[in-house]
C-alpha cells in the first residue's frame, strides 16, 4: 500500500485537520509547518518580515500626515493627468492598478500550468507577468519623472507638507524595486521552465534539486505579495 | 517503524485535508473569478474618488475594498484558504500587531501636532 503510493515526493503525514492539527502541529516536536516544503515555508516568512518592512512605511507616512501643521497636498489632484482638455483624477494609478492585478491574474494560471506540467505555458505566462510587471515599473517611472518636474523632492512639493515628496518616493520607491525584482526573478524562473531544467532535475541557482515545479508558485507568491502591498498603498496613499 | 505506520494512514480522510497534502492546484475557472472580482472592487475604489465621496462613507469604502480585495489575493492566488492551520496562524496573526504599532503612533501624531502648534503656531 504504502510502496505503490511512493513516490519522490515526500509522503504527507497524517495529521488532524483544523484547531486540533493545529495544536498537534505546533505541540510536535517535529517540523511544524507540516507537508508545506522549506522553500514555500521560507518564502511565506521573508513576506511576513516585508509585511512589517511596509507597515513601518506605511505607519510613517501615516504619522507624518497627522502631525503636520501644513495642509497635506490632495492626492486625487496631484496624480491627475490631463487627457482631452480635462483632468482625469488618479487615471494613472487606476491604470497601473489594473496592470498590476492582471499580472498577477497571469501568474496564478502559471502556477497552474506548471503543475501540469506544461512547460510551455507556463513560461509564457510567466513571461507575460514580466512583462506587465515591467510595464507597471515603466508607467511608475513616468510618474516619476512627472512629479520631479513638477518640483518635488524628497524634502518639499509644491502644494504643501514637504513630508508627502518623502513618504511618495520611499514606499512607491520601495515598491517599484520588489516589482523590479519580481520580474528579473520571474524570468530566471521561466527560463529553467522553458529549458526543462524541473523534467531533466537540472541542478542549480534557484532549482530544486527533485524535479519539481513548486518553485513556480513559490515565485508567484512573491509576485502576488508585490500587487498585495500595492493595494494597501492604492488605497492609503492614493485614495485616502 | 512510527514512519509506516503512519503510512498506512495517509489516505486523506476529509477533503480539505487531502488537498492541503496535494499540490496548490485548482480550477483556472476559479483563477479567473477572483480576477474579475479583482478588477471590480479595483474599479469602485477608484470610483470613490471618481464621484468624489467624502468623510466617513469615504473612508469606509476604501477600506471595505482594500481589505476584500487583500483577502482575494492571499487566500486564493497565494493559496492561503487550503494550507494548514499552522502555516495560516503564523503568518496571519503577526501582522495584526502592527495595529498595536498604529494605535501608538496615532497618539504620538496627535502629541506632535499638538505640541507643534503650541510652540509654532500653524502654518506658516
Amino acid at each position: 500500500m504504502s510502496a505503490e503510493t511512493h513516490s519522490p515526493v515526500r509522503e504527507p503525514l497524517h495529521r488532524p485537520a483544523g484547531l486540533a492539527g493545529f495544536a498537534a502541529d505546533w505541540a510536535s516536536d517535529q517540523r511544524t509547518f507540516k507537508n508545506v516544503s522549506w522553500g514555500k515555508a521560507m518564502m511565506w516568512i521573508f513576506l511576513l518580515s516585508d509585511t512589517f518592512v511596509f507597515g513601518c512605511f506605511l505607519i510613517a507616512y501615516m504619522s507624518a500626515r497627522m502631525s503636520t501643521a501644513v495642509p497635506w497636498p490632495n492626492p486625487s489632484e496631484v496624480f491627475a493627468l490631463h487627457i482631452g482638455g480635462t483632468d482625469v483624477p488618479l487615471i494613472l494609478i487606476a491604470i497601473m492598478t489594473f496592470v498590476l492585478i492582471t499580472s498577477s491574474g497571469t501568474m496564478a494560471m502559471a502556477v497552474n500550468f506548471g503543475y501540469r506540467r506544461d512547460r510551455k505555458k507556463t513560461a509564457l505566462l510567466m513571461v507575460l507577468t514580466a512583462l506587465f510587471g515591467a510595464t507597471f515599473v515603466g508607467m511608475q517611472a513616468f510618474e516619476w519623472t512627472k512629479l520631479i518636474t513638477e518640483g518635488v523632492r524628497p524634502w518639499g512639493n509644491p502644494w504643501g507638507a514637504p513630508q508627502f515628496g518623502s513618504t511618495f518616493f520611499m514606499i512607491t520607491g520601495f515598491h517599484g524595486t520588489h516589482v523590479s525584482i519580481g520580474v528579473i526573478f520571474l524570468l530566471i524562473i521561466a527560463r529553467k521552465v522553458w529549458r526543462g531544467d524541473f523534467d531533466t532535475e537540472r541542478r542549480g541557482f534557484f532549482t530544486s534539486r527533485r524535479g519539481q515545479y513548486e518553485i513556480v508558485e513559490i515565485t508567484g507568491l512573491y509576485w502576488h505579495f508585490v500587487d498585495l502591498v500595492w493595494v494597501f498603498i492604492f488605497a492609503f496613499f492614493y485614495l485616502w | 517503524m512510527t514512519e509506516t505506520t503512519v503510512h498506512t494512514h495517509a489516505a486523506p480522510t476529509t477533503k480539505a485535508a487531502g488537498h492541503a497534502q496535494t499540490h496548490q492546484q485548482h480550477p483556472i475557472g476559479l483563477y479567473l473569478v477572483v480576477w474579475l472580482l479583482l478588477f471590480v472592487l479595483s474599479t469602485f475604489s477608484y470610483l470613490v474618488d471618481y464621484v468624489g465621496l467624502q468623510g466617513y462613507l469615504r473612508w469606509s469604502l476604501i477600506l471595505l475594498f482594500m481589505v476584500l480585495k487583500a483577502g482575494l489575493i492571499v487566500a486564493i492566488f497565494m493559496h492561503m484558504a487550503w494550507e494548514r492551520l499552522a502555516l495560516i496562524y503564523a503568518i496571519l496573526l503577526p501582522p495584526l500587531l502592527v495595529l498595536v504599532f498604529v494605535t501608538l503612533m496615532v497618539s504620538e501624531s496627535h502629541y506632535v501636532l499638538f505640541t507643534r502648534l503650541t510652540f509654532f503656531g500653524a502654518a506658516p
